[in-house]
């Protein structure tokens, strides 16, 4: 019998999306080897592993944002719902809305807090009337846990707001456009302890109505947050399992001597 | 930067360098410097007072450069200023129907029939009534006054009424005290009869100096009394509405093209060492290219405002380019990548995010251009731009001068009363230049975001 | 119907296309509902894809309508007049024509030649019909383009790729005149050149000494001798640009610059920097009329002093003065920036070891600095050596092969000026040699551009 793939869920729902054989190479560099993984709505599944391991490359070819690196390649198949997300029918515009991503730095927009979170959704004519777009703004902000803090201030800037704030308004932003997955790469690295907690509380909160996949190089941060880990290792796959399976038990030795903090 | 603290003649008493090494230390070959000595010290203030030419030679540079500034705008005020002035000649003119050609019922009923009545003829008899006719004391133009006095009131016909008339440019500069009457006749230009009568008129109190209208509202003309820069100052403004209406959108999205979308390779590193040398091409040769292309292959319109407007947008156009690139290149990526990640396109991340940000640059970059392109003599020559024209341009394709044209073709001109004007529409377009470049760096400080 | 009339109308017909398109695309979104994905794009897109249909084939029309319209209206006026009207040349046919036009906009009410009034009508005529004809052609096309991109119009239609198309193609284009000037320089002046150097050999222009040119317009006119050695006006131009000027504008341009980055107080650089600012920006026809009024007669009242009694008032001194005051900012600036290079490590390591400012400046941070102080010079000698109102108004247009400051000369730049004012026929070797002389004068300073700007490059590489 053969093992089934590192990655390949088990299961008799179908994942939200499916990676196979997914190989990445910047120029002569081969930054993935074939990865195969599957994402789920149900589970936040972590990305963890040292630097320099790819996982921020297999992120960013969720979302097509690879297509940015003129020298990237890639080849294998990612799939949303089924459809192929390299076909050329499928529209990257849409895929990025359908699949957000918060970055490691928080990077919101030099306008109003309104129109930070605004923004998406007015590209992609999700609100027609102002009392539609001001509601979108309102549960974005509500589900990001931030509309407490600037409800009376939507027309401050949205860099006034501290780093957490900022990245609490980034996944808001991400959030107004109705994305199906969110990817969040090293979201609260650049955070203090504080902030991190209510970013991993927001996490947890957002868990099940969205697929949610999260790079991490914090392995403690990974085994809060995440039901469902992954650790990367020079470009490949190595480990996938439940998170407590991968931090107690891990089966392969390399993952092992990560957690063990051999190497890292 | 931090001053190295170095007192002005060596040791001040406070370090101590003078004592003997102590007895424990070892003998090192060389002996330790002796810096109390003679020659040591000699030196030591000889290389301050080196210090201190050096540091006095800068001084005397920027002295130099900001003197020369200084003077040059003492210069040209000082013989400028004049220019905004007028002198003018109280004459009893009599408007006399029969020389006119004219009577007060024709003059209401049909205003055009005073274009064609002779105002020059009654001028010229009043003047000759009041002063005899040994100096010329009225300038030839100031029956425009006259005519304008009748289409004002008809009624005036018939009568005589005290008149206000340009003076000569003779007068008007005697007026000014522009002339040295200490020298010979020989070397004057005014002759004796002139000083004579200007000063009979002095004591009549016959004289009076005022602002110069005509300077600032009239076109040019061949005698200096009544010459204007209006012409010029609107052939330049309609050149520069044709140069900005061209370079400015040409080169914002030339240069959001090959910044933001066009592939990095060999092809564009050459695009872009060529533009950055087009920024530094001599102007003279975009007047070539005007005159080869322009007027002979495509047969426009000479000395128009439209094929001065392409020429200079032709020179302008790498400046904006250079200077929009630099804005559009200071806009963070982390601002693409979040637009990105939402699901903007690349068109809409340029449009609604990358241009709104590096739009400052790009305008402080085309007004600098701008006003660069205002002070251009020399490729407007060589489209012809330099004709004489008596009046005022009407449209884009008619014939037209610029303002600094204008001040070129009177530099040559060695009466006084042109190198009075000469140096007052160099004042008119000093400010025109002061302010555009104050807009400019006033844009600049308040707009242009840090990162 | 005028073509002025017809773009507002082409105009107006984009207008009403926007508007229906987008109307269209309102009902998409509608039917749709607020879902990513239901509706390709928004209706603006689709408004403005409707639109640019329409206009585009209307534009076309109309542009070559612009180019051709009046060539066309002359051709059928010309054919349509009895033998023998007009004379056979170019000239005399373009005169007659700016008759005509002139009686058709009622410029003046009578002509000289007696057919001009019959022409004059039958332009009218011409230019009513194909004003006709081509207006409609234009409407005609613009309400077709429009009517079929509004029945392609469908939810799933990519109206907004392909308005972003468009504007990439839009962007392209404004890149290709930005490109293509470069060409259109270098092409107008070697073709030009070439019909030069066919009347002229290329070595009697490069190395004679004689520059007089004249060309015979009859064969036994005298005064024709027509010497186009441009030897001098190279030697005017290198004394007056290269020479005096930088006489004047390095040490000075060096100095300020030093004193400024090594020395001044930030409250005094912020004041000093924007007068040599204005220095620049100075108009160059500004200090060509100082330079005659002012400059040129002192010079000229010094060297009677000192005994040089043939001195001219037109000197290749006093151009040189005030061309080197003003490249001095030019100077300036790019020694600042080279100084302002060199890492402060160099810097405090000479200062620590006692030396004083001045000596670490002469000994050790010019020499650092020197590459990029040099291609500041160089790119200096570029501008000035381009520089044509300074010298067109202050040193004259002799071509002299002197070496006494005193004296006039000329330049390349004043030359072009002189060849090319007043009365011109394109084809006689006077002419043309102005253009020969911009070729040599882009090429050197393109050549000093490229050279100066790979040095200051290199020499930033090497301390970064």
């Amino acid at each position: 019998m053969t093992m089934p793939e590192a990655g390949v869920s088990v299961g008799t729902t179908r994942p939200k999306m499916t990676a196979r054989d997914v190989k990445v190479s910047y120029g002569d560099i081969e930054a993935l080897k074939g990865v195969s993984i599957d994402v789920s709505t149900e589970d936040v599944t972590a990305f963890i592993g040292p630097s320099g391991c790819g996982k921020s490359t297999f992120l960013r070819c969720l979302n097509r944002m690879n297509d940015t690196i003129a020298s990237a390649r890639f080849s294998g198949s990612i799939e949303l719902d089924g459809h192929d997300i390299y076909s050329p029918d499928m529209d990257v515009v849409q895929l990025r809305a359908r699949v957000g991503m918060v970055f490691q730095k928080p990077n919101p927009f030099p306008k109003s807090i309104y129109e930070n979170v605004a923004y998406g959704p007015r590209i992609h004519g999700l609100a027609s009337k102002k009392a539609d777009m001001d509601a979108i703004v309102e549960k974005s902000l509500r589900r990001a846990g931030l509309w407490d803090e600037v409800k009376d201030r939507l027309q401050d800037s949205g860099t006034a707001l501290s780093g957490g704030q900022q990245q609490r308004l980034c996944i808001a932003r991400a959030i107004a456009v109705n994305p199906e997955v969110i990817l969040m790469d090293e979201p609260a690295s650049a955070l203090d302890p504080i902030a991190t907690a209510k970013i991993e509380e927001l996490i947890d909160d957002l868990r099940g109505r969205y697929a949610i996949v999260i790079v991490t190089h914090n392995m403690q941060q990974a085994a809060r947050v995440s039901q469902k880990t992954a650790f990367f290792h020079l470009g490949t796959l190595v480990e996938y399992g439940d998170t407590r399976e991968i931090f107690t038990n891990p089966k392969q030795p390399r993952t092992k001597d990560y957690i063990t903090g051999r190497y890292g | 930067m931090t001053e190295v603290a170095v007192t002005p003649n060596g040791m001040a008493g406070k370090t101590d360098l003078s004592a003997a090494p102590t007895a424990g230390s070892s003998d090192l070959s060389a002996a330790p410097t002796a810096w109390n000595s003679d020659e040591m010290q000699a030196r030591i203030r000889r290389r301050y007072r080196q210090e201190r030419t050096f540091k006095g030679l800068g001084i005397l540079a920027l002295t130099i450069a900001a003197g020369f500034l200084v003077f040059l705008m003492v210069t040209v005020i000082g013989s400028g200023w004049n220019s905004f002035r007028q002198t003018q000649v109280l004459v009893p003119v009599t408007f006399d129907a029969a020389r006119l050609g004219i009577g007060i019922e024709q003059a209401k009923a049909d205003p055009r029939a005073l274009s064609r009545a002779n105002f020059q003829g009654v001028m010229a008899d009043s003047v000759e009534r009041s002063f005899g006719d040994d100096a010329q004391l009225v300038s030839d133009g100031a029956w425009l006054a006259l005519r304008k006095a009748v289409e004002a009131d008809p009624a005036i016909i018939g009568t005589t009424q005290p008149m206000w008339l340009i003076a000569t440019s003779n007068m008007d500069q005697l007026s000014k005290r522009q002339i040295d009457l200490d020298a010979d006749q020989a070397n004057r230009p005014v002759n004796d009869f002139e000083i004579a009568a200007w000063n009979r008129l002095e004591a009549d109190g016959k004289l009076r100096t005022v602002l110069n209208r005509t300077f600032l509202g009239g076109a040019d003309s061949v005698d200096p009394e009544l010459a204007g820069i209006w012409g010029a100052l609107k052939g330049s403004f309609l050149t520069l509405l044709v140069t900005l209406a061209i370079s400015f959108p040409v080169g914002v999205l030339a240069a959001i093209y090959l910044e933001e979308f066009a592939a990095k390779n060999r092809w564009t590193d050459i695009i872009e060492v060529s533009i950055n040398n087009l920024a530094a091409v001599p102007s003279i040769i975009f007047g070539l290219l005007g005159l080869s292309v322009f007027l002979n292959t495509m047969n426009m319109p000479r000395s128009a405002p439209v094929v001065g407007g392409l020429t200079l947008a032709l020179m302008t156009l790498p400046v904006i380019v250079i200077a929009s690139r630099a804005a559009i290149k200071a806009v963070p990526p982390s601002i693409r990548d979040a637009a990105l990640g939402i699901g903007a396109s690349r068109v809409q991340v340029v449009a609604h995010h990358v241009l709104p940000l590096a739009l400052p640059g790009m305008l402080t970059g085309t007004i600098l251009g701008m006003a660069r392109a205002l002070g251009e003599t020399a490729p407007l020559l060589m489209i012809g731009m330099r004709a004489f024209l008596t009046s005022v341009p009407q449209g884009l394709t008619q014939p037209a001068t610029a303002l600094p044209v204008q001040i070129f073709i009177w530099s040559d001109n060695v009466s006084r009363g042109f190198v009075e004007k000469t140096s007052g529409a160099i004042i008119v377009l000093l400010v025109f230049l002061l302010t555009i470049n104050s807009l400019a760096i006033y844009l600049r400080n308040r707009f242009e975001v840090r990162w | 119907m005028s073509i002025g009339f017809v773009f507002l109308v082409v105009l107006a017909l984009g207008g009403m296309a926007f508007w229906l398109g987008r109307q269209r695309g309102m009902a998409f979104a509608v039917a749709g509902g607020a879902q990513v994905g239901s509706v390709h794009s928004r209706p603006q897109y689709h408004g403005a894809f409707v639109a640019i249909m329409a206009v585009l084939p209307a534009f076309l029309v109309l542009a070559i309508w612009a180019v051709m319209g009046e060539g066309l209206v002359s051709r059928e006026v010309l054919s349509g007049l009895p033998a023998g009207a007009v004379g056979d040349s170019d000239l005399d046919r373009s005169a007659f024509l700016s008759e005509v036009r002139g009686l058709v906009r009622g410029d003046y009410a009578a002509a000289f030649n007696p057919s001009a009034d019959g022409a004059a009508v039958a332009w009218k005529l011409a230019s009513a019909r194909y004003g006709l004809l081509f207006g409609s052609a234009a409407l005609a096309l613009g309400l077709m383009g429009g009517l079929w991109a509004w029945t392609r119009l469908k939810p799933d239609f990519r109206a907004r790729t392909r308005v972003e198309r468009f504007m990439m193609i839009l962007l392209v284009v404004a890149s290709l005149v930005a490109i293509l000037t470069t060409f259109g320089i270098v092409a107008s002046l070697v073709f030009e050149s070439f019909r030069f150097f066919q009347i002229v050999s290329p070595a009697e222009f490069l190395f004679g000494t004689k520059w007089s040119p004249q060309t015979a317009i009859r064969a036994d006119q005298v005064g024709s001798s027509g010497a186009f050695g441009a030897v001098p006006l190279f030697w005017g131009t290198i004394f007056i640009g290269a020479i005096i000027a930088m006489i004047v504008a390095i040490p000075l341009g060096l100095m300020t610059a030093i004193y400024l980055t090594q020395y001044a107080a930030p409250g005094f650089r912020k004041v000093a920097k924007p007068v040599l600012e204005v220095l620049a920006g100075v108009p160059t026809v500004v200090y060509g009329f100082f330079a005659a009024l002012t400059v040129a007669p002192a010079v000229r009242d010094f060297a009677i002093s000192i005994g040089i009694s043939n001195a001219s008032s037109e000197s290749a001194l006093a151009a040189g003065l005030v061309m080197g005051v003003m490249i001095i900012p030019f100077v300036s600036s790019m020694a600042d920036d080279a100084l302002t290079a060199v890492p402060s490590s160099m810097r405090d390591g000479s200062l620590a070891m006692g030396a004083t400012p001045s000596e670490t400046i002469r000994k050790v941070m010019i020499p650092a600095a020197l590459p990029g102080i040099v291609g500041g010079v160089l790119l200096a000698v570029s501008r000035a050596i381009g520089e044509t109102m300074i010298v067109v108004m202050a040193a004259g247009l002799a071509a002299n092969l002197t070496v006494n400051p005193f004296n006039s000369v000329t330049t390349v730049t004043a030359q072009i000026v002189a060849l090319l004012t007043g009365d011109q026929e394109f084809d006689s070797a006077k002419t043309l040699s102005a253009f020969a002389l911009g070729l040599v004068l882009f090429l050197v300073t393109l050549a000093l551009n490229i050279y100066a700007l790979a040095v200051v490059k290199k020499y930033r590489e090497a301390y970064d």
